[in-house]
């Protein structure tokens, strides 16, 4: 049986009001005594590495997104069985309420949603402004790291069609639908690559893959990170802004896919757009990549056949 | 470049302290490192290497190198929130400061890739800790002319 819903009314609006719970919910069911059982499961999933050591929501286990989603020497999600065992030995069940949540505006957390939503796991909630808001509330942490017992999931395959792009999917989908880039102005533009003296994910050319519009991922959220009303939402991506309508085929992208799977949340299970495609390769893979068109500057550029 | 690269004692005993451990207990050793990262000195508030921001994806570090009568000096910051990255600023505190110039710049450039922690922290964030090497590096060139 899943957890309860949150009734506050500004989620109930969401097209899927069964996908973002809020603070103060998480706290009740805390306090209940149902974060930890087989019915809730609480996932932080952070960039800091050693974040959730510091201290955590009580009762939530870790999923790092670099040491276990990610395969270490291919680009990769781990497998069906890696993740059936993955899940397992946090205690969650295919039937387990999982609500994810994660520093820097949930990026992570969303990444990891998106993840588990390609195993097909059905109830998958993040929590509405991350760690940030959950600390900002003077809520409490504790670095106590749950034991919970093992539970049985199933070995499930991927699938990565339905809510994943690769780049071949994003070569045919230029000039076919709305690509959605969530970057920073000056990475659109092509102005900055890398951050002088972080040799981070080196990429070798600038700018944003053709037709695709700049819309940074912070457009989605309010200052205390929780994301915005759908009405606001819908005035940013639909009518009045992007012009999005539910028959599109939709594909975001950022410079890992983390970012970007924040906004992939916003329009599929926030709006209810259904075709909406991650692809996680991003610009660290198409700046890389030999003879695919790329616009510099602040247009979307042409759709070239 | 063709003197060999020499780790001086000071980090070579931190790499050790981490190559002994299993791969649990150095995540564990990091974040005790992150906690011993010792505020930044007041009168450095407006030193100028503090304005080269991060931003995005990059928690915001700001680090950099003062070579000194005594040696070379590494003061860094990073917020809270930030303990992976305060613990690689950190080690090249402990690591760095009261070295010579010429032992700083003989430091490894790959010195954050042999601590053993690359399954458990990943090759992408320890770059992070070779940038921080890399600008120290670059700016005790500098201050040496």
């Amino acid at each position: 049986m899943p957890a309860p819903l949150d009734p506050t009314p500004r989620i109930a609006e969401y097209a899927h009001p069964d996908r973002l719970v809020t603070t103060e919910w998480l706290a009740e069911q805390l306090a209940a005594g149902n974060v930890g059982t087989a019915q809730l499961a609480v996932v932080e999933s952070d960039e800091d590495v050693l974040l959730y050591e510091t201290g955590h929501i009580a009762g939530a286990v870790k999923v790092d997104w670099h040491t276990d989603l990610l395969q270490p020497v291919e680009r990769d999600y781990l497998d069906g069985a890696g993740f059936a065992a993955l899940l397992a030995e946090r205690g969650i069940g295919r039937d387990t309420t999982i609500v994810v949540y994660g520093d820097k505006n949930n990026w992570w957390a969303a990444y990891t949603a998106w993840v588990f939503t390609l195993f097909g796991h059905e109830d998958v909630r993040l929590l509405d402004g991350g760690r940030n808001l959950w600390v900002a509330e003077g809520r409490e942490l504790t670095t106590e790291v749950p034991t919970p017992a093992a539970a049985d999931y199933p070995v499930v395959e991927r699938d990565d069609v339905t809510f994943r792009a690769f780049k071949e999917d994003v070569l045919a989908h230029i000039g076919h639908g709305p690509l959605v880039d969530i970057r920073s102005p000056q990475e659109y533009t092509g102005e900055r690559l890398h951050i002088p003296d972080y040799p981070e994910e080196g990429v070798l050319r600038g700018g944003h893959i053709p037709t695709a519009r700049s819309v940074p991922w912070a457009t989605a959220v309010a200052a205390d990170g929780t994301y915005k009303t759908r009405a606001e939402l819908e005035g940013i991506y639909q009518e009045g802004g992007l012009g999005i309508t539910g028959d599109d085929d939709v594909v975001t992208y950022c410079r890992i896919g983390e970012r970007s799977s924040h906004t992939w949340f916003a329009l599929h299970f926030l709006l209810g757009l259904e075709k909406v495609r991650n692809y996680d390769g991003s610009w660290t893979e198409w700046g890389n990549a030999v003879r695919v068109p790329i616009v510099a500057g602040d247009q979307p550029g042409e759709y070239a056949a | 470049m063709t003197e060999p690269a020499v780790l001086p004692d000071s980090l070579a005993e931190i790499q050790e302290g981490f190559l002994e451990l299993g791969e649990r207990d150095r995540l564990q050793l990091l974040l005790e490192f992150a906690g011993e990262l010792p505020a930044l000195p007041p009168r450095y508030a407006d030193h100028p290497s503090l304005l080269e921001k991060v931003e995005e994806c990059q928690s915001p570090v700001r680090a950099f190198a003062e070579v000194e009568p005594d040696g070379v000096h590494f003061y860094a910051t990073a917020p809270a929130e930030a303990p992976t990255t305060r613990g690689f600023a950190s080690i090249l505190t402990q690591g760095l400061t009261g070295l010579t110039p010429e032992q700083v710049l003989a430091v490894p450039d790959d010195f954050a890739m042999t601590l053993g922690l690359n399954r458990s922290v990943s090759p992408l964030r320890l770059s992070g800790m070779t940038g921080m090497l890399t600008r120290a590096k670059r700016q005790v060139r500098e201050q040496l002319g």
